[in-house]
């Protein structure tokens, strides 16, 4: 039996799992047009290397980062999910809490689906990790667990010695992973040895499942002991938020991350078992990442299941795909817990598109007016980071944000659990959300204004200093003629003198 | 085609059930039991009086969010608690008229003029029972014997004494009543000022003297155990007063066993099992630090035995949990959490 952990805090939800787990994983079908949005993750929006008009053929890459070399960058290269023609570069909606539009690609497809050369990377063992760092790069993968994250800054060999592969899933409603798990877990296996190769040899490799997911962890444990790979496959209770990084390593090591740091700074790295699965499928058989599992679920769909779908589909295919019902009241996109909603269905599915849950209103309820806190402190036991969230919301609504940074607001991870519990209903994460950017726009105005303040001392300093100089100039002039008038003066009264003498 | 009304909220999209109205309404129903009790115990006075003083308080709070434009909160039952609570810490004889200036008191000044609910610093029933204390002193300490024949059908005279008149003595109807050797004082006052020990089982069971509600330490804490049970009480508090209330106590008693009330006397006597149980465990002003909560129910037990044993007063829970209200603040600024990551004091020495 393996010791395990446990954080402080979390709460036990309604899996809402069995709607969607059933069934196997199917393809979806190829749309008329997809849409590719230059970025979509955090870091650096990418550039088109197509132009309108240009065929294009499935997993060639059609926008990558400014320098070409995505590999060094908060980037990764976008790339046709299927083939056809470039119709459009143009802003178009997709799926952001901002609900701004944003720069896409627009490819009608022709239907045949042909592929771009593929190369796989087979030999990766041979050559230096660096190379299969710098293809997986290249093939756009990120963290398809939802934050995405572009995964080769999380390959980089800096001393890690353990490497974890997260299988929890411990958001309600979403089931990509655990049917994932059931049906390609040789895939994932393959996938997390190239990450211990890249990574620099990891001594120990982790595979963690929430015990809610039997089926996925017998599937694991069985491949694993057939290629007599040494990878440790392991179960974790059932807890939301056991899925998030910190809390799963705190969880199979004791060992917590320091505040503000990586968990590389202890020499851990967590990677989803999707993208153990990317990482396997670009190195082994040569796909960049195009296309990802999205779990399409909630009470508003016929037949709620896990699709493989090519990047920029438009989430209404995938809908009538999956049967929609009438009655839609709300739209999301990630788990419940920690996913955003949607005003339409008008929108691409992206690399961190991980679910889509469809709900009438009859299943997520609209919450009632919020009452005032009465400080009974449920936040406060079910945070997974030992926070205060009473105290964050009481001054975040007194907009004290030098107190809300001091009961350690950028410390939050967002995951809900205080909100889950308030029994006065109030929107808790609203209001760090809220705190937060403040926080950070404050920060900005600051040091904006710090250099304008510095500009301005700069100038006044420098025009001090210039009427100085002007003044020592003219000074000096005013010496220098004086000096000449009075040895005019003295030349003429000489003169005069010696004049007058003889 | 794809356009659709749907709506836009911000995560976590799914919510627990329980409410604050539903917490509240449970604490309602916790406190009934102990209600009925009483009536059985003192008669239609302490029905009057548990009336009066929760009418009171939920007309003063539906008169203040007029007055102050705001939406009506008499529906949320946090009014309704501080009603009942009063009462069950009156004296059954208390007249209706203090009750009503009681209930205004604690709502006005305790709950309304704080902001309201989750804004109060201290208990509002507390503070509306420190009032008619200072303000009625004799009518506050005039105790009525529990079981009086008769009481189902009349009232104890000084319950309806005429607003700002002074109650009428009670001697006589004492008399009438003839309950022999009723000496007017509680357990609590008998052993302080005359050293008359009552037998902790009647204690426990609630059959002597005393305030409206304070009765059955037994009643009190069956009814303790429903919310706790129903996760809507903080266990912790009360164990960590009671605890509190035993280590002083017990420390005194190993002193001088002869001056010193024994622990469990000291437990089961007085309003202590309604304040730690329904009182101090408040959650608006009490603080939510796992060791704050603690700190703070040792600190009112503490105080609760030292104010008993050497304040002027035979009762000391009121102002203790007070005290420990006022305190709250400081007592969860110095027990902060250590959170995720952060450093270990030793650690970062290094």
């Amino acid at each position: 039996m393996i010791e395990l952990w446990q954080f402080h805090g979390g709460i036990k939800l309604e899996g809402h799992k069995s709607l969607s787990n059933k069934n196997p994983i199917v393809q979806a079908n190829i749309p008329q047009f997809l849409v590719l949005p230059l970025l979509q993750h955090i870091g650096d929006p990418t550039k088109p290397i197509v132009e309108v008009g240009e065929k294009v053929l499935k997993g060639q890459m059609i926008a990558h980062c400014h320098e070409h070399d995505c590999s060094k960058r908060i980037s990764t290269p976008v790339h046709a999910s299927s083939s056809g023609t470039i119709v459009a570069i143009e802003p178009r909606a997709v799926p952001h809490p901002s609900g701004l539009r944003a720069p896409c690609i627009v490819i009608e497809t022709d239907g045949q689906d042909t592929w771009f050369e593929r190369v796989p990377l087979t030999d990766y063992m041979e050559l230096p990790p660096s190379v299969a760092r710098t293809y997986i790069a290249q093939a756009g993968i990120v963290g398809l667990g939802g934050a995405g994250f572009p995964s080769h800054l999380k390959l980089k060999p800096e001393g890690i010695d353990t490497l974890i592969i997260n299988g929890a899933e411990c958001e309600p409603y979403i089931t990509c992973d655990d049917r994932l798990m059931r049906e390609e877990p040789d895939k994932i296996i393959a996938g997390a040895s190239i990450i211990r190769h890249v990574l620099g040899g990891a001594k120990r490799c982790i595979i963690a499942i929430e015990d809610n997911k039997a089926e996925a962890y017998s599937a694991l444990l069985e491949t694993a002991q057939q290629q007599q790979e040494q990878v440790e496959i392991i179960q974790v209770p059932t807890i939301y938020p056991m899925g998030g990084e910190k809390q799963l390593i705190h969880v199979l090591t004791g060992q917590e991350v320091e505040r503000g740091k990586l968990p590389a700074s202890i020499g851990i790295v967590v990677h989803n078992v999707k993208t153990a699965r990317a990482v396997y499928r670009a190195v082994q058989q040569g796909q960049a990442l195009i296309s990802r599992i999205v779990t399409v679920t909630g009470n508003g769909i016929k037949n709620p299941q896990n699709l493989e779908v090519r990047l920029g589909t438009p989430m209404h295919v995938v809908i009538e795909q999956c049967g929609r019902k009438s009655g839609i009241k709300r739209l999301i996109m990630g788990g419940s817990m920690m996913g955003f909603a949607l005003p339409n269905d008008d929108m691409p599915i992206v690399k961190t598109t991980n679910s889509l849950i469809v709900s009438r209103n009859d299943e997520i309820e609209t919450p009632s007016l919020p009452m005032p806190c009465i400080r009974c402190g449920a936040c406060a036991n079910a945070c997974p980071i030992h926070l205060l969230p009473q105290q964050l919301y009481w001054y975040a609504k007194a907009k004290d944000f030098k107190k809300v940074r001091d009961y350690h607001i950028f410390d939050c991870i967002e995951c809900g659990c205080c909100a889950y519990e308030c029994p006065s209903h109030i929107p808790l994460v609203s209001y760090y959300r809220y705190a937060k950017a403040e926080i950070i726009a404050s920060e900005r105005d600051r040091k904006k204004a710090d250099l304008a303040r510095q500009r301005h001392e700069f100038r006044t300093f420098r025009l001090k200093r210039e009427k100085a100089e002007k003044a020592t100039r003219h000074k000096q002039k005013k010496a220098v003629s004086d000096n000449s008038k009075e040895t005019a003066i003295k030349a003429a009264l000489e003169k005069s003198k010696a004049k007058y003498d003889t | 085609m794809a356009k659709q009304t749907v709506e836009l909220r911000t995560s976590p999209h799914i919510r627990k059930a329980p409410s604050v109205d539903e917490i509240m309404r449970n604490v309602v129903y916790a406190l009934i039991p102990i209600c009925l009790f009483a009536i059985y115990q003192f008669g239609i006075s302490a029905l009057a009086l548990i009336i009066v003083v929760t009418g009171s308080c939920l007309l003063t709070e539906a008169f203040f969010c007029r007055m102050s434009g705001k939406p009506n909160t008499i529906n949320d039952y946090s009014g309704a608690i501080t009603g009942m609570l009063l009462a069950l810490t009156l004296p059954p004889g208390f007249p209706l008229w203090m009750g009503v200036v009681a209930g205004f008191i604690a709502i006005g000044l305790g709950k309304t003029l704080f902001g309201g609910l989750g804004y109060n610093v201290l208990n509002p029933a507390l503070i509306g029972r420190a009032f008619v204390q200072a303000a009625f002193p004799a009518a506050i300490t005039t105790w009525t014997p529990a079981f009086a024949p008769g009481r189902f059908v009349e009232f104890i005279p000084s319950t309806l004494a005429l607003p700002f008149t002074k109650p009428p003595s009670i001697e006589s109807w004492l008399q009438g009543v003839a309950i022999d050797g009723f000496s007017g004082a509680t357990p609590l006052a008998l052993q302080k000022f005359e050293n008359i020990s009552t037998d902790t089982m009647s204690l426990f069971t609630g059959m002597t003297p005393g305030s409206v509600g304070e009765g059955s330490a037994l009643l009190i804490l069956i009814c303790g155990s429903y919310l706790i049970i129903r996760n809507m009480m903080d266990w912790r508090i009360p164990a960590a007063m009671l605890l509190g209330v035993l280590l002083t106590s017990g420390a005194f008693f190993m002193i001088d066993a002869v001056k010193y009330p024994d622990p469990l006397f000291v437990l089961f006597s007085g309003g202590l099992m309604l304040g730690a149980i329904f009182m101090a465990s408040d959650m608006v002003a009490s603080p939510v630090t796992p060791r704050g909560v603690l700190i703070y129910g040792l600190f009112i037990g503490f105080l609760t035995v030292i104010i008993r044993l050497f304040g002027g007063q035979a009762e000391g829970v009121m102002y203790a949990i007070l005290l420990g209200n006022a305190a709250s603040p400081l007592i969860e600024a110095v027990t902060q959490p250590r959170i995720y990551g952060a450093q270990k004091k030793v650690k970062s020495e290094q």
